[in-house]
Order: C-alpha cells, then sequence, then structure tokens
C-alpha cells in the first residue's frame, strides 16, 4: 500500500510538470492551450531526434532544447496567439486545436506511430533503496524533485521580481497595465516562452520515462487539466497539490484494475467539480 | 407620408426556400435511380452536417465552445444499437428514441460541465467524453472496447436497408435545419443572440440566462444524438473508439469555422467543403489532415467570418435571415 502511495506521488510529479505551463499561460492570459499535450510530445521527439544526432548524455540534450523551447513560445505567443486572444475563447481554442492536429500529423509523418524513448544514460534502471525493504527508481525522484523546483521558481519569479509583477497586472487588468508602461503582447510572449521551457522539460522525462509516440497528447492535455483544476486556478502549488491528487487516485485505481486507473483519475476529477469547482487552493477569478 | 415596415426575409432568402424544397424534393428520388455508393455518401455526409450544425448551435449562437460534443454523438450510437440488438427495436425507429435519450443524458452531464467557463469548459467537456468512451469500452455485452455490429438489421434486405436509411437522413438533416432556423427565430432564439453579445446585459433584461443555455445545450445534444445514431445505423459496426473520437468534434469545427461560425449557412457551406476534400484528398492521409488543421488556423487568424460571412458582407447574401430589418417606403 505505502509503495502504491510512493509511486503516486511521483508520478503526480511527472503530472505536475504537464500542468504548470498550462497553469501559466491560463493565469496570464486566460489562453487555454489545447495542444499542451502535443507540445509535450514534440519536445520528447524533438530531444531524442536531437540524442540521434549527436548522441550526447540526455541532460545535455535537455539542456539544449531548453533555448529552443523557449525562443519557439515567444515566437508563437508574439506572432500567432496574440492575435486570437479576446473575450471569445473560440479563436485561440481553434488556433492551438489546430496546431494539435498539424503536430500530430506532422510528427506521424516524420516518425511514424511507433513509440520511442530516450535513452536515459541508465537513469531509467537505477534505484535507491528505501528503508523498509523497498526501492523507488532514480529516474522518477529526478523528475518529483523537478517539478518541486519548477513550482518553487514559478511561485517565486511570480511573487518577488518585476516580470512577475508584470505577469500579475496584465492578468488583473491588461488596459490599466498598458497604461502604466507595459506592452502586454511581450509579457505574453514570455509568459508562453516560460511555459515552454517547462513543457520541454516535461516532454525531456516523459520519453526518459516511458515510451511516447505522436497520438499521445490529447491525453498528456487532460491530466495537466485535471491537475489544473483539482488544485485550483491560478496558484502554482495548487497545482502541484493536483497532480499530486491525480496521481494518487490513478496510481490507486490501477493497483485495483489495470483497465480502470486512468478512469478513475477522470472521475475524481469530476467529483472535485461538483464538490468544489473553484479547486483546492483557487486564486484566480474568471 | 413616409411608411415604415419590419421585414425579416430577403429576396435571396425566398429563392433559396424554393431552390432548397426543389433540391430536397430531387435527392428524395435518388434511391430510384442512384448508386448505392452515392446514397453511403449522403448518409455520412449528412452525419457531419447535422453534427456540425448542432456543434454551430451550440458555440456560434450560444457561445458554449465543446470539445466533447461526442460523447453524445457515441452515446445515440449505443443507445440505438442496444435498444435494436437487446430490446427488440427497429433499428430506424431507435434513432430518434436514441436521440432523446442523449438529450436526457445531457441534463446531468451538464451539472458538472457548467461548472467550467470558456477554454476550461472546451476541456472539460473533452474529459467528459473520454469517461463515455471508457465507460462503453468497459461494458462486455456491447463488446468492450473491440466494439460490436448491429445485428438487428439482419432480416432486412440490403436495398430496402440503404434507401431506408437515406430517406432518414435526408429527413433528419431537413428537420435539423428546420428546428434550428425555428428556434432562432423564436422569441427564445431572440433571447440566445442576446445572451451571446452580453450575457450580464441579457440577465439584466429579465433572461433567464442559465435556462436558455441549459435549453441550447440539450437540444446540442439531441442534434448529436441524432447524428450518431444515424451513422451508426449507415455504418452497421460500433466501437468506443470510433463512437466516441474527438476527430467527430474536430471536423465539425472544422466546418464551422469554414463556412463561418453563428451562421446557418456557416455549417452547409463548410459540409459541402468538407466533402469535396475528403473526396479528393484523403487519400493523402496525415498531408491530409494537417492540411485541414493548417486551414482551419489561417481561416481563424485570417477570415474570422469564414468563407459564408465573406460572401454576406460583400453581396449581402442571407438565406436563412433571422434579423429583422427596417424598410421605410415613401
Amino acid at each position: 500500500m505505502l509503495e502504491t502511495l510512493i509511486q503516486g506521488l511521483l508520478l503526480g510529479g511527472l503530472y505536475c510538470l504537464f500542468a504548470l505551463g498550462l497553469s501559466l499561460m491560463f493565469g496570464v492570459m486566460r489562453l487555454t492551450n489545447t495542444a499542451q499535450g502535443d507540445f509535450i510530445v514534440l519536445a520528447a521527439f524533438g530531444a531524442i531526434a536531437l540524442a540521434s544526432l549527436v548522441a550526447a548524455h540526455p541532460s545535455l540534450v535537455a539542456l539544449a532544447l531548453l533555448p529552443i523551447a523557449f525562443a519557439a513560445g515567444y515566437a508563437l505567443q508574439r506572432w500567432v496567439l496574440n492575435g486570437t486572444l479576446g473575450k471569445d475563447p473560440l479563436p485561440s481554442l481553434v488556433v492551438t486545436f489546430g496546431l494539435s492536429i498539424v503536430i500530430q500529423n506532422a510528427l506521424l509523418e516524420v516518425f511514424s506511430a511507433d513509440p520511442r524513448s530516450l535513452e536515459s544514460g541508465g537513469l531509467a534502471t537505477q534505484s535507491l533503496a528505501l528503508p523498509g525493504g523497498f526501492a523507488v527508481g532514480v529516474l522518477p525522484l529526478l523528475i518529483f524533485g523537478a517539478a518541486l523546483a519548477c513550482t518553487f521558481a514559478l511561485q517565486q519569479l511570480f511573487e518577488r521580481t518585476a516580470l512577475g509583477r508584470a505577469f500579475r497586472a496584465v492578468s488583473d487588468d491588461r488596459e490599466i497595465a498598458e497604461l502604466m508602461g507595459l506592452d502586454a503582447r511581450k509579457v505574453y510572449a514570455l509568459a508562453t516562452a516560460i511555459a515552454f521551457v517547462v513543457i520541454a522539460l516535461a516532454g525531456v522525462f516523459q520519453a526518459m520515462r516511458t515510451t511516447v509516440s505522436p497520438s499521445d497528447g490529447p491525453l498528456l492535455l487532460l491530466f495537466a487539466f485535471e491537475a489544473v483544476i483539482i488544485g485550483g486556478m491560478g496558484s502554482f502549488w495548487g497545482t502541484f497539490v493536483g497532480a499530486m491528487v491525480l496521481g494518487l487516485t490513478q496510481q490507486i485505481g490501477f493497483r485495483l484494475d489495470p483497465g480502470w486507473g486512468i478512469w478513475f483519475g477522470h472521475l475524481v476529477f469530476l467529483a472535485v467539480l461538483v464538490v468544489r469547482p473553484q479547486g483546492l487552493f483557487p486564486k484566480t477569478r474568471g | 407620408m413616409a411608411r415604415a415596415e419590419v421585414l425579416r426575409s430577403t429576396r435571396a432568402s425566398r429563392a433559396a426556400l424554393w431552390i432548397g424544397l426543389a433540391l430536397v424534393a430531387f435527392a428524395a428520388s435518388m434511391p430510384l435511380w442512384a448508386e448505392s455508393s452515392w446514397m453511403r455518401d449522403f448518409v455520412e455526409i449528412a452525419c457531419y452536417f447535422i453534427f456540425a450544425m448542432m456543434w454551430n448551435l451550440l458555440a456560434g449562437y450560444g457561445g458554449m465552445v465543446s470539445i466533447g460534443q461526442q460523447a453524445f454523438f457515441g452515446f445515440g450510437g449505443y443507445v440505438m444499437l442496444m435498444l435494436g440488438n437487446f430490446a427488440g427495436f427497429n433499428p430506424f425507429v431507435a434513432v430518434p428514441v436514441a436521440a432523446l435519450a442523449a438529450a436526457l443524458v445531457a441534463v446531468p452531464v451538464s451539472w458538472v460541465a457548467f461548472r467550467l467557463q470558456g477554454g476550461y469548459f472546451a476541456i472539460g467537456t473533452w474529459v467528459i467524453a473520454e469517461v463515455f468512451r471508457l465507460g462503453f469500452a468497459n461494458l462486455s455485452f456491447v463488446g468492450g472496447g473491440s466494439g460490436t455490429s448491429l445485428t438487428a438489421l439482419r432480416g432486412i434486405d440490403k436495398a430496402t436497408r440503404e434507401s431506408t436509411t437515406f430517406w432518414m437522413a435526408l429527413a433528419c438533416v431537413v428537420a435539423s435545419v428546420a428546428l434550428v432556423y425555428l428556434f432562432l427565430r423564436s422569441k427564445q432564439g431572440l433571447a440566445l443572440l442576446a445572451i451571446r453579445d452580453n450575457e450580464v446585459a441579457a440577465e439584466s433584461q429579465g433572461i433567464a440566462v442559465a435556462k436558455m443555455k441549459l435549453a441550447v445545450y440539450v437540444v446540442a445534444a439531441f442534434g448529436a444524438g441524432l447524428a450518431g445514431a444515424l451513422y451508426f445505423v449507415g455504418n452497421l459496426r460500433i466501437s468506443p473508439d470510433a463512437a466516441f473520437s474527438v476527430n467527430w468534434t474536430a471536423f465539425a469545427i472544422f466546418m464551422v469555422v469554414i463556412g463561418g461560425i453563428g451562421r446557418i449557412e456557416g455549417p452547409l457551406v463548410g459540409a459541402l467543403v468538407f466533402f469535396l476534400l475528403n473526396k479528393f484528398f484523403s487519400d493523402f492521409g496525415t498531408w491530409y489532415l494537417l492540411g485541414l488543421g493548417l486551414l482551419a488556423i489561417v481561416v481563424t487568424i485570417f477570415f474570422k467570418q469564414g468563407l459564408w460571412g465573406y460572401a454576406q458582407q460583400r453581396w449581402g447574401w442571407t438565406l436563412f435571415p433571422t434579423q429583422r430589418r427596417l424598410v421605410v417606403k415613401d
């Protein structure tokens, strides 16, 4: 039982990395990125391709991928997504949904439907013996640590830096923030750029931990979304806790019956929605 | 002395009515002379069209952008199949019953879905559709994950089955266009447009916003269930992955966005464009889907009104007018 709980929390770490980008983009500009999962898969395949080209250690590959992701996120927001923002959620939804279909089919064309994974330099097979007679993998622990660090860093960024203040300002009232001299379009672009760095990290870890295939994106999006809603919108620690709850419920569900794990996670999400629609730790409204 | 008159119909709309009736009458004779592959094509595109029409009602008029309408499409299909296979219903009779069942199940679903707004409503409905898919995938009496066949039609010969399916599809298309059009012209339709334009203002004028939204959601679920039941009568085989595929909604979004959202002509034009693209390019597989995705993005960013919206702005064409105009005569 204890082992299931620990596995659940470690799985939650991965889901937290999936979800932070979604939480950030929605928090700053009320943009729902329906291609979130596909961008994670795209980053995973990017890492796999990069690793096969340069034959470097996966940590170096990840390091090389992060600035690329930053630039891609900035450009995407600045020149594509900014034009779709507004009171009506439809344009941004259609555009990100379209991107999701484009990414899936482009990956299918380039990499075929075969599942692939990223060689982790032995990380995936190493484990740490714990007192009590069971072991946990080094890689899942590393992912959990990364999730913790990213959540902490994002929360600090929002609370303590000038950039974080700009994020909160355009989130609260774009017009007033612009009157105070902020260029909302650039602030938005920076928010997406940072979100894409976390997405790239999530993609690399996903590819190392298990296999990825081009059609995985939508499911990852749903997991990310559930974590955000369970945790409550606008708080990164909320998202972290939401991811833990989701990881735990799925793991317990898998333990009861392998066919029902994901279904169980969905049901818990719906139950939270009915009982506590604002999530566990809400901050942003509307 | 100037006299003012309130008009709704336009010359184009009167012409469209007669041309539309003539087309329907012509189409109704198809089973007498057309090849059966044409009729199958028609039934398929009719299902896509009805589904897109209902998505347009929900998103374009109700302001509720959903990525989960396939929940009701698949549910309609499964209910039709279960009524036919296990309850001894004639499947053709089971089609409208299944649509009603989809409308009924939309009520409890809305209690959950309406907790979310905007973009999160869209993904929330998608999760609900996944719950439906996984739920049916775990029901062994309808074949579980691999699905099952509609055995209830076995006794009926192929020609009768195909022409009945065809007439039914035609009737459903006409009925759903009429339903949506008459609904939008009614007092409730006016309330719906007011809600779309400004929810708070509409509420302050005494419109029961929550009730209207539920009504639209239920009607859209009815239509989606109808399309699903019809599709699987024509297809004879159902599986959870086919019935609850997000592609249904993806194609509906494509059709509505290309044709022009928030107008009845939109899904009509969109379905036609989609049918032609599908006919000529679907052999390209991934490239075809990639192109559809790109087209949807480009149209959303550069031609927000879609094809028909462009025509309407440019030439003032309106086939299904819902607005009233004040005409002053002297």
